[in-house]
């Protein structure tokens, strides 16, 4: 029933291709006479499972859209966190937006922006094979990053040396009204705020320690004046009530504090920023492996994939952080 | 039908249309990504300014994320290049963006409704406390 | 000379003994530990995930035995919580998403499309290590203190809990890279490794079957991604996401965990339609009908999937508005599910049925699967979920979709695809046998479950009140029937393997295109892309069965 032909045709064995010549990989793979074909001889870079070199490119493509895709759902969760919770408990995200530098933030934004033009560049160098330029943008690239991860650094060892970190670990040393960017906003708020809290800051030391405490001449003068403000203005007040330092969403009512969980926001703000953070310290990782590939002077017209691929990552990298710097320091 | 063969012809195309086609793909333009990176910059600005104007909680955060959609949107066409790419890679994105904002909408739809009963639960249990 | 480019080219010879294949063609461990051939990763998932078929099975087993009795019966309650949580979370993440498309979809996808191997062989070789480091980490917390929040991980009981959750979390972390990364890769294999003359509705329904799973793979995993980092940060440095004690809010915490495990249960089943798809019309020898229809509705049932997430949450505060849309969405997917039903049974209509194992699993598939398919229907109903929510009957209907639909069409994969994957031809006896005693071990265990939910048993119970203990026990044995038939299948399997490879290249008759290379396959698959003239179902008349190799063979060859 089977005949010679049809034998030799079925027959596995590739007669020119020793098998350990190869691949020195071990990876048993290895596809006939395709490897020594024309076109993976002038590509050697083309992968023996593709055709051709627009094939290989194209998979490629589609692949890195299928992982950012993958990336956008990942952020997802975090910024619906974010939304909900500041849907509602605004009064928590005005608190806390004052604790933020946005100066250093913007700085931030224009760094990952001037680094996504250097990637994208990077891929046209590649594709034209000016090696130099190319190496010349990724290295400005990876030094981009790392100014972001310094600005990251420096911001967050700012906020460690306040006490504001996430969750029960949250302890801000200076109170929110004696914060430069509360008084330059609301001045006669901070004023009033600071007034109260001094006051009720008596009050306590004179119940702990009735004793030490005046007669009763001077306590009338301290409820004196306390009376003078005892109709605080909508400029002293409104500030105050929004970022819950004050009202029916603080931790205690009538005494300037801070709104209850206000921890919350910092626990979002480093976990995303952090979650971010560590997105672009892999980007730098990919970098300097492209990097040093680049200096092989492998990428050319039919071989930049790579490149391109690792400038998509870096676009949705920086994507990432242009949706995060306005919802996390530009909060009104 | 086999992509493979279509490709061929996609690259063939190109050429002959006198993009600047080297090779598997377009190559975008230098000036065009410094201007891009010119107008992101601005934009940039522009963000950091309006907050200093008053538009409400709700007004500011809206125009922000306008300001951001805009620069995403010129990153993801220029930079990341869809404009010149296969439309499919373009159904990809705006298909996460809508299961993002599909799992966001629900959420925060249904928070709001029960929210106020956990409101309500606070506000007694405060009561109690007070007593 | 002009290799063999179309199916009807090919004749069907007997591989020679000793002829190269892709088992035999590298040896050592690092030629497997390092291999990219798709068919060696298939082959390493599969005894992977059989493995944890057999940990999560124990787990069962160990659960069911304790229920025999409404009060103590061999374990302590502690320990109880902890076999239901890692019965539930080896069985979901180790085994089921992972399973068909992992092990089969590996070995058989790219032999489908003619292709010499998956479109990204290294990072498929990474998925396989990302589900052995995931598998790891779940089986660390398996010997610290074992996770006892249930495989839904609940705040803000798992994020207070003392038990081993964190690594039990980071585990099905890591699987769900493993898994997103071989959505991605078949994604891309399907589009563009297809060989000339197969268009989108050329092919095999098992790969219209695989890419929407690969599809809610891509899409929806992500999520269960963050939602578990953000709950192992939670526990770390609490930071009060949804423990509502530290202002969190633990109804975010299900909107986000049912954002994918919703999902999720699609890409269990999904590819499990595609394994019956492709089983049903070579067995009927008659071409599938409504194929159209059957390929979309895969599509289908991945989108309707992502609107319905809610319904897991009826009794958990959610609102009612938005309890009301998703029961309203959910009644929809009965829909496509529905067409793909009835369009297996009209194939089987005036086909010529050989009941052999592949198609016993397959009918049994249909009976099962169309159980645990209407019983969801019921438990969509917002106001008979009240009642149902959390007891047995809802325990019941997940069983017979997971177990009867995903593990009975794995099952019945497995023994398909077997000739060609090893060579060698299971004792069909014992298989047939096996499937009988899979099928009745499944109905005695879980049916009586619906019985006892419906009576108001609720599920997680340690103890229960005595009245309960006779539909228990039947259960109970149930799973002892189902463990033996399992236990069958896997020996016969084994020793089909210590024989020399003699099975022919279509045992089956199919026309699909892994039936047009040996059995085992050579490793390089196909020495050119074939090219495709006509669709997957077509033609069976074409074939005759020769009796000297036991296998189909084109008609005047």
């Amino acid at each position: 029933m089977s005949d010679a032909t049809s034998e030799a045709a079925e027959s596995p064995k590739p007669k020119s291709v020793p098998p350990a010549a190869d691949h020195g990989h071990g990876d048993g793979h290895g596809h006939g006479h395709e490897e020594h074909d024309p076109i993976h001889l002038a590509n050697p870079n083309l992968a023996h499972h593709f055709d051709t070199p627009q094939q290989q490119f194209d998979a490629g493509k589609l692949g890195i859209w299928l992982f950012l895709l993958t990336e956008v759902l990942f952020f997802a969760g975090l910024f619906c966190a974010y939304t909900v919770y500041r849907s509602y408990r605004p009064e928590v995200f005005v608190y806390a937006h004052y604790f933020l530098d946005t100066k250093l933030g913007a700085l931030n934004t224009c760094v990952l922006l001037l680094s996504s033009l250097t990637a994208a560049w990077a891929v046209r160098n590649a594709q034209l094979r000016q090696h130099s330029l190319l190496k010349l943008n990724i290295v400005i690239t990876i030094a981009c990053a790392c100014a972001f991860m310094v600005v990251k650094y420096v911001e967050y060892s700012h906020k460690f040396h306040d006490g504001l970190l996430p969750g029960p670990h949250f302890a801000p040393t200076e109170q929110v009204w004696e914060l430069e960017s509360f008084k330059h906003k609301h001045p006669e708020a901070a004023e009033y705020a600071e007034h109260l809290y001094k006051a009720a800051e008596k009050k306590k030391a004179a119940a702990a320690n009735p004793a030490a405490a005046a007669p009763t001449g001077e306590h009338a003068a301290a409820g004196d004046a306390h009376e003078t403000h005892v109709r605080p203005t909508e400029e002293q007040l409104e500030p105050l009530i929004a970022a819950g330092i004050l009202g029916p969403k603080a931790e205690t009512r009538d005494v300037p504090s801070k709104p209850r969980n206000a921890h919350v926001f910092f626990s979002i703000y480093f976990f995303m920023t952090g979650l971010h953070g560590l997105h672009v310290l892999i980007g730098i990782g990919i970098w300097i492996w492209l990097l040093l590939k680049a200096n092989k002077n492998v990428f050319g017209p039919n071989y930049f994939g790579p490149i391109d691929y690792a400038a998509l990552y870096w676009h949705l990298v920086d994507l990432i952080w242009i949706y995060l710097f306005p919802l996390l320091y530009l909060i009104h | 039908m086999s992509d493979h063969a279509h490709d061929h012809a996609h690259g063939a195309d190109a050429h002959e249309a006198g993009h600047e086609d080297h090779g598997l793909a377009h190559t975008t333009p230098i000036s065009l990504l410094v201007g891009i990176l010119g107008v992101l910059l601005v934009l940039t600005i522009l963000t950091v300014s309006v907050t200093s104007f008053d538009l409400g909680s709700r007004g500011n955060l809206v125009v922000a994320m306008i300001i951001a959609t805009v620069k995403a949107a010129l990153v993801v066409t220029f930079f990341m290049h869809l404009l010149w790419d296969k439309k499919f890679h373009l159904v990809l994105f705006m298909t996460s963006v809508l299961f993002v904002i599909l799992f966001l909408s629900m959420t925060i739809t249904d928070r709001g409704e029960y929210d106020k009963d956990v409101e309500a639960f606070r506000q007694d249990q405060a009561q109690l406390n007070a007593k | 000379m002009a290799s063999p480019s179309t199916t009807a080219d090919l004749v069907a010879p007997r591989p020679s003994p000793g002829s190269d294949n892709y088992l035999t063609h590298e040896k050592g461990f690092l030629s497997w530990a390092l291999t990219l051939d798709h068919k060696r990763i298939g082959v390493m998932y599969l005894i992977s995930v059989l493995a944890a078929f057999a940990l999560g099975g124990t787990f069962a087993l160990i659960l069911r035995t304790e229920l025999l009795t409404s009060g103590k019966t061999i374990i302590e309650h502690d320990t109880y919580n902890q076999m239901f949580t890692l019965h539930g979370a080896v069985m979901v993440f180790l085994v089921i998403i992972p399973g068909i498309p992992a092990a089969l979809g590996n070995i058989a996808l790219p032999l489908q499309l003619g292709a010499k191997d998956v479109a990204f062989p290294r990072l498929n070789l990474a998925s396989y290590y990302l589900w052995v480091l995931g598998a790891i980490c779940m089986l660390t917390s398996l010997v610290m203190n074992a996770a006892d929040t249930g495989w839904t991980f609940y705040a803000p009981y798992s994020t207070t809990t003392q038990t081993a959750v964190a690594p039990a979390a980071m585990g099905a972390f890591i699987l769900g890279f493993s898994s997103i990364f071989t959505g991605l890769n078949f994604i891309v294999t399907i589009h563009k490794l297809r060989p000339p003359g197969m268009g989108w509705f050329r092919l095999p329904l098992f790969v219209w079957a695989l890419y929407s799973t690969a599809l809610i793979q891509v899409l929806a995993t992500p999520v269960i991604g963050i939602t578990l980092l953000m709950l192992i940060v939670e526990r770390l440095l609490h930071i009060g996401i949804f423990d509502p004690s530290l202002g969190g809010d633990p109804v975010l915490f299900q909107h986000f965990f049912w954002f994918y495990s919703h999902p999720a249960v699609y890409i269990m089943v999904v590819p499990g339609f595609g394994v019956i798809g492709d089983i049903i019309p070579v067995f009927s020898r008659k071409r599938i009908f409504g194929y159209k229809f059957i390929a979309v509705s895969s599509l289908a049932i991945a989108f309707l999937g992502f609107l319905v997430w809610g319904h897991h949450m009826f009794v958990a505060g959610q609102s009612l508005l938005a309890g009301s849309i998703f029961s309203a969405i959910t009644f929809l997917i009965a829909i496509p599910t529905a067409i793909k039903v009835f369009n297996w049974i009209t194939t089987m209509y005036k086909g010529r049925i050989h009941l052999d194992t592949p198609m016993l699993y397959a009918l049994a598939f249909l009976w099962v699967f169309t159980i645990g398919g209407l019983t969801g229907v019921f438990l969509a109903v917002m106001s008979v979920d009240v009642h149902l929510h959390d007891t047995y009957f809802v325990v019941a209907h997940f069983h017979y979709v997971m177990m009867g639909g995903a593990i009975t069409a794995l099952l019945g994969g497995i023994h398909y695809w077997w000739p060609k994957a090893f060579g060698r031809m299971y004792n069909e006896k014992v298989g047939r046998f096996g499937a009988v005693t899979v099928f009745v071990g499944l109905n005695v265990t879980f049916f009586p479950q619906f019985i006892l939910g419906s009576r108001g048993m609720p599920r997680r119970y340690y103890n229960y009140l005595p009245e309960f203990e006779p539909l228990h026990q039947l259960s109970t044995l149930g799973a002892y029937i189902l463990g033996l038939g399992f236990l069958m299948t896997a020996v016969s399997l084994v020793r089909s393997l210590l024989k020399p490879p003699d099975a022919p290249m279509n045992p089956w008759g199919a026309r699909t295109l892994e039936w047009t290379i040996t059995s085992p396959p050579p490793y390089y698959n196909f020495k050119t892309p074939p090219t495709v003239t006509r669709g997957p179902y077509d033609d069976y008349e074409g074939l005759v069965y020769d009796e000297k190799i036991r296998g189909y063979v084109e008609k005047g060859a």
